[in-house]
């Protein structure tokens, strides 16, 4: 038996890896460029797979002719709805209204029709052309307000299937094109507006927006019969091998997913989206096949929906705040995706953080004949924030009251109600929002052409709270944590290390996080929400604490110590005064000969009830921000000066990430808010599907000064009292914006903030006044 | 088919190719350096850019076949280089990468920058790089990156 090493000990208290910028574990591969995206791998024998999409927007299919391209050279397999007779081929995981491929009938032009598998790329676009597809044209209801006009044409006529994984309760039947219904009230609205001597009414416009993660949607799937592989670059891999599993009739563990890196997420590759049409194709062909999108065909997968909402903000003409009613019309497009769940987000945001003695707010998730709509960093939170806090600094100027002071008075409390039966506020709002006006000066002389602009809002964030995780430590002491968040550019990875570094006493270099695979990894509902620091990163901090456990356990064997409290981890060995014992060298006495390995298990499920999203969110996510423009008033151009914002974080595991998360959010802010618009004919056609037309935020773009201030009042769910974030800036830099810009003379209710757009209404008060 | 005679990351290539391949798939699928990505296939988000006979381009919608008889350099050619251990160290010091898509693709625009003597005011950065996009970082750690990299040499 040896005796303890004698080492000096660098750390007293922990490793301190928590709190400390540790650099990203993944920085190095993703910079050389040997970080592998699912379109960088192939396997033996693997064929490519490209679709046929719908060129018009709703339409009976007449007639498919695939003869010739079946013909065509290289041409392995070509998949129609015929193929899916044996199975029930509809999928969505909020409602099951989507076929794999369009059967008997289209709804959205780039629906997918057929797809075709051949041995190169080239031979299957080819085939695409030898297609024929004959349609029998039915109307278009390509907008809301065709889509809600009383005599309408259904997208959907069939009764609503509920999906899997929605976790908003039994939903409502359809109506008409609605295709789900949220909403609540409390106080009597009808009573308080009696009171009213200032009513804020007005109806405001959002924008299609798409999410452009850099790398599209890519999959490779296998179909070898009883079982099926996958390859694909999703952010949900548990659901979406739960929904591959009941489409295709296995059970979930014949159905394996892998997930490499993203390139970008934003909730683009939340839940499924183009894995049946590739397990299909693969299933036809009886060989793997890798099917990659371009972006006009990712733009056609998942954008976020535009929004059509009616609000309006009671309150006395001392500046009282009395009610607020709300209506809201989201369009979903041709399927519900996750529709009905941004409704409920966008509804619960609707109130804003404020006491309201009366709220009425009514949401509506509406089809139409365009591409679907789905997630997007902050859905629900970005479509509100800026019209309820736009009407919160016109009451505030109308009653005469400085805007930051009228928030100051009226913003919610820690600890009181946001929404009736969900979880009370969790974080200093008056705090962060002082901050963040602050930070962009508020309160200096007004400068002719400027405006200043401030915003608070909360984000329902953290999804449904149920995660698991494994800690692996191996006899050389190393640590492998098995976690299936999916890093998608926020640094999970990094993030998981430093908490199973910060557990077991050692520097996060030593920890190693994977991808997830579906196989090994232990389930993880999903990377979404702003929930993986908070929600999976506790089951991390469990696993890791139980091989922490047995490391003690075994030292205390070792070192013949009956205290426990006498031991204590730091520096990768465990400790008794000055004595202490290497892990490997545990591991080595615990199993008695070489190998072994020491393993840790956590998860995280709901307290108490189901977990519905009606007892939800996990955390309030802090959506504070603030915002400096300039306005030409030749042009109607806006140039942002400056922002910033706050991350309301708990605890900051790491630091710079977490800044880097606000600057990339902030600069998606600026995007959504100044100039980034789906367009879309009356025919239901996407006008702007390149790049060269839908134009995103680049380095001009940036403001000459951000500002991200971290908050840590230890006030979170997660690990070290941690909660979730990179999400609220995109809600709350838009509004900020807004109201900068209507503090330069000019109250806007559509977006984007276009210069035409803005020189027209500059125009319009012209004219008024 | 062409012949096509080129040299990447300083190897000889020697061989016939489709006269209509883009040099990006020809680089990804037939040489297997999959480490510049293919994003906008539009020229405007830069995540493919290269380096020909010196020059930044955006393989996506460069024809392999005008690459005959130059000099290819891609990020997989440039990792033994002064300037890549310059470039990864500023990238990893401002965590100026986040899902990495774009980043190669940065990294060789800025070899370009960096050959050129462009300079580190950030007007100037700023112009150089409108060219990538990124979705994720929001750029200021990039221009921090940037101007660190090409001012230290």
């Amino acid at each position: 038996m040896t005796s303890p090493t004698l080492v000096e000990r660098k750390s007293l208290h922990g490793a301190g890896a928590v709190g400390s910028s540790v650099a990203r574990v993944d920085a190095i591969p993703k910079i050389s460029g040997t970080a592998e995206f699912v379109g960088d791998l192939s396997l033996a024998g693997m064929l490519h797979g490209k679709v046929l999409r719908s060129n018009v927007a709703h339409a009976r299919i007449r007639e498919i002719d695939t003869g010739s391209a079946e013909q065509m050279p290289g041409v392995v397999a070509v998949l129609t709805g015929r193929d899916l007779m044996d199975i029930d081929p509809y999928f969505g995981h909020a409602i099951r209204d989507r076929p794999i491929v369009a059967i008997d009938v289209v709804r959205f032009v780039g629906e997918p029709i057929v797809a075709v598998a051949a041995e190169t790329e080239a031979q299957a676009e080819a085939a695409l052309l030898a297609i024929t597809v004959e349609y029998e044209d039915l109307p278009v209801v390509a907008s809301l307000d065709a889509a809600l006009a009383h005599d309408a044409a259904l997208v959907h006529d069939g009764p609503t299937r509920s999906g899997f994984a929605h976790g908003l309760g039994e939903l409502p039947e359809r109506d008409g094109n609605i295709c789900y219904r949220y909403g609540f009230e409390r106080g009597d609205i009808a009573e308080q507006a009696s009171l009213a001597s200032i009513v804020i009414d007005q109806e405001y416009d959002f924008p299609a927006v798409y999410q452009y993660a850099m790398e599209t949607h890519a999959v490779i799937a296998h179909h070898d019969g009883d079982e099926i592989n996958l390859w694909a670059n999703c952010q949900h891999p548990f659901l979406v091998r739960a929904e591959i599993a009941t489409l295709f009739g296995l059970p979930v563990d014949k159905v394996r997913i892998v997930v490499p890196f993203l390139g970008g997420g934003f909730g683009s590759k939340s839940y499924t989206k183009m894995e049946p049409i590739t397990v299909a194709l693969a299933r036809k062909a009886g060989r793997p096949v890798k099917v990659v999108n371009r972006v006009d065909e990712s733009m056609v997968t998942t954008r976020r929906h535009n929004m059509k909402c009616r609000m309006r903000t009671l309150a006395t003409k001392e500046g009282e705040l009395l009610g607020r009613s709300v209506e809201i019309w989201l369009d979903t497009g041709a399927y519900a995706d996750n529709g009905p769940r941004v409704t409920a987000t966008a509804a619960d945001a609707a109130s804003g953080p404020y006491r309201w003695p009366s709220v009425e707010v009514q949401a509506h998730c509406v089809y139409t004949n365009t591409g679907p709509a789905g997630s997007y960093r902050a859905f629900g939170a970005t479509h509100l924030q800026w019209i309820g806090e736009s009407q919160i600094d016109e009451v505030a100027r109308l009653a005469g009251i400085d805007r930051l002071e009228f928030r100051r008075r009226n913003l919610l409390r820690p600890g009181e109600e946001v929404r009736p039966g969900g979880r009370p506020l969790d974080a200093d709002l008056v705090g962060d929002v002082e901050k963040v006006a602050a930070a962009i000066g508020w309160g200096r002389e007004h400068i002719t052409d400027r405006g200043l602009g401030i915003s608070v809002g909360l984000l329902a964030a953290g999804a449904h709270p149920v995660s698991s995780a494994s800690v692996r430590m191996d006899a050389d002491g190393g640590v492998v944590v098995l976690v299936a968040s999916t890093e998608m550019g926020q640094g999970t990875r990094t993030v998981m290390a430093q908490i199973a570094a910060e557990v077991l006493g050692m520097d996060p270099g030593g920890v190693a996080v994977h991808g997830a695979d579906t196989r090994f990894t232990p389930y993880d509902r999903s990377t979404g929400a702003s929930r993986s620091t908070t929600v999976a990163g506790k089951a991390v901090e469990r696993a890791a604490r139980e091989v922490m456990d047995t490391l003690i356990e075994t030292a205390a064997t070792f070192l013949d110590v009956s205290d426990l409290d006498e031991l204590s981890a730091s520096d990768g060995r465990i400790w008794c005064g000055e004595t202490s014992i290497g892990y490997a060298e545990l591991i080595a006495k615990r199993f008695g000969f070489v190998g072994g390995e020491l393993r840790g298990y956590g998860e995280v499920k709901p307290h108490g009830g189901g977990g519905s999203y009606a007892e939800g969110p996990v955390f309030w996510e802090v959506c504070v921000a603030g915002a400096e423009i300039e306005l030409d008033r030749d042009t109607g151009m806006i140039r942002v000066l400056q922002t910033s914002s706050v991350a309301d974080v708990g605890r900051a595991i790491n630091p710079q990430l977490i800044e880097r998360q606000d600057e990339g959010g902030a600069l998606q802010g600026i995007g959504n808010a100044l100039f980034e618009e789906m367009l879309y004919t009356d025919d239901g056609v996407l006008l702007n599907d390149t790049l060269l037309d839908y134009r995103i935020p680049a380095t001009e773009d940036v403001p000459e000064k951000m500002t991200c201030i971290i908050v840590e009042n230890e006030d979170g769910p997660g690990p070290f009292g941690a909660k979730g974030c990179g999400e609220g800036v995109l809600a709350a830099l838009p509004a900020a914006i807004v109201n900068a810009l209507a503090d330069a003379g000019v109250p806007m209710t559509e977006l984007p903030l276009t210069p035409e757009r803005v020189w027209r209404q500059m125009q319009e008060i012209e004219c008024q006044e | 088919m062409v012949r096509m005679n080129t040299i990447v990351n300083g190897v000889r290539i020697d061989r016939e190719i489709d006269a209509n391949i883009s040099l990006l798939d020809f680089l990804r699928d037939e040489l297997g350096l999959v480490g510049t990505n293919r994003s906008c296939d539009v020229q405007v988000c830069g995540s493919c850019t290269v380096l020909v006979d010196g020059l930044p381009v955006s393989s996506c919608t460069f024809l392999a076949n005008e690459a005959d008889g130059a000099q290819v350099e891609t990020i997989e050619g440039i990792r033994d280089t002064e300037f890549y251990r310059r470039a990864e160290a500023a990238f990893v010091s401002h965590a100026a990468v986040q899902c990495g898509f774009c980043t190669p693709g940065f990294v060789m625009t800025l070899k370009a920058m960096a050959d050129d003597g462009v300079g580190a005011e950030e007007a100037q950065l700023r112009r150089s790089l409108s060219g990538n996009l990124c979705r994720c970082t929001g750029y200021r750690s990039i221009l921090d990156a940037a101007a660190e990299i090409v001012s230290d040499r």
